[in-house]
């Protein structure tokens, strides 16, 4: 449709697009995955937090007021799914003036980094965050070369 | 254009939706929670999404008609944690509500439970209503 505006010989133009890539960098720079072809629109439930050290990544689902049991989380690979549904149980007879919560079927999924150990799992349900940690392998850990 | 900017600001200060990071995209800025607020005859009832919050870091607060949610998440941090992608990019959750005259706000009851926040807000006893018998003659 705008095909007729690319000038790309135009220095204003090629301004814009410096400008544009510029942008991108910095948002996908400060949060690598922003970009990311899983990614969700933000406000989307439950919402993800990733944070990596040198020998675990930690996903954290800010999902409250969920049934722990009847989440199905598995791993394949690398590639983290999460399967979940919140009920915002209905009180009858009232008056409803905000719902803004979630309510139904939930479904996340997140590629993890390369390295992890997918049979190094462990999950746990507090204060309506679920807190997955996956071990990264061995091997990949960074290691101190002695100098002998 | 200049109603339509307008317009964009209001929403990303006062959206409706919780959009947790979304919109609060710096450190300093706080987390709306998403809250269903509905009406019995026994009073109204709010239920705020706060996940992260535990009892110790919650604060419901009531100054005269005004009812303020505020809340602070604690995870587990290791050290040298970095953050590789992140919907919550902040710790405070803050949202106002504003109370109406008939509400017992000194009756308050709050409940906090896997994230969620129950406040129950009863009506005065007086002013529920109720219900008027027709006698047949």
């Amino acid at each position: 449709m705008f095909t007729t505006f690319k000038y790309r010989s135009s220095p204003l133009f090629s301004e814009f697009q410096r400008l544009e890539q510029e942008l991108d960098e910095f948002i996908t720079g400060t949060t690598p995955w922003a970009g990311g072809i899983r990614s969700l629109p933000p406000g989307t439930f439950p919402a993800v937090n990733v944070a990596s050290t040198a020998d675990s990544v930690t996903v954290y689902l800010f999902a409250p007021g969920i049934d722990a049991k009847s989440l199905e989380i598995s791993l394949q690979q690398n590639v983290l799914s999460v399967n979940g549904r919140r009920e915002a149980v209905p009180a009858s007879s009232a008056t409803y003036y905000r719902t803004e919560r979630f309510d139904g079927d939930f479904r996340r999924v997140i590629a993890l980094p390369e390295d992890i150990d997918p049979d190094k799992v462990d999950a746990t349900y507090r204060d309506g965050i679920v807190e997955i940690r996956v071990q990264r392998h061995e091997a990949s850990k960074p290691r101190r070369i002695e100098i002998h | 254009m200049s109603n339509q900017s307008e317009v964009a600001r209001k929403e990303s200060n006062g959206g409706t939706s919780a959009d947790p990071g979304g919109r609060a995209a710096n450190a300093e800025s706080t987390l709306r929670p998403a809250v269903d607020i509905f009406e019995t005859d026994e009073g109204i009832t709010l239920q705020a999404d706060m996940p992260g919050v535990s009892k110790e870091r919650l604060n419901v607060r009531v100054e005269g008609t005004n009812l303020l949610v505020e809340g602070e998440i604690a995870i587990t941090r290791q050290e040298e944690m970095q953050a590789l992608y992140a919907d919550v990019r902040s710790a405070t959750y803050r949202r106002n509500f504003l109370l109406s005259g008939e509400l017992e706000s000194s009756r308050i009851e709050a409940n906090l439970k896997d994230g969620v926040l129950t406040v129950r807000i009863p009506k005065r006893a007086e002013l529920r209503p109720r219900r008027i018998e027709v006698r047949a003659e």
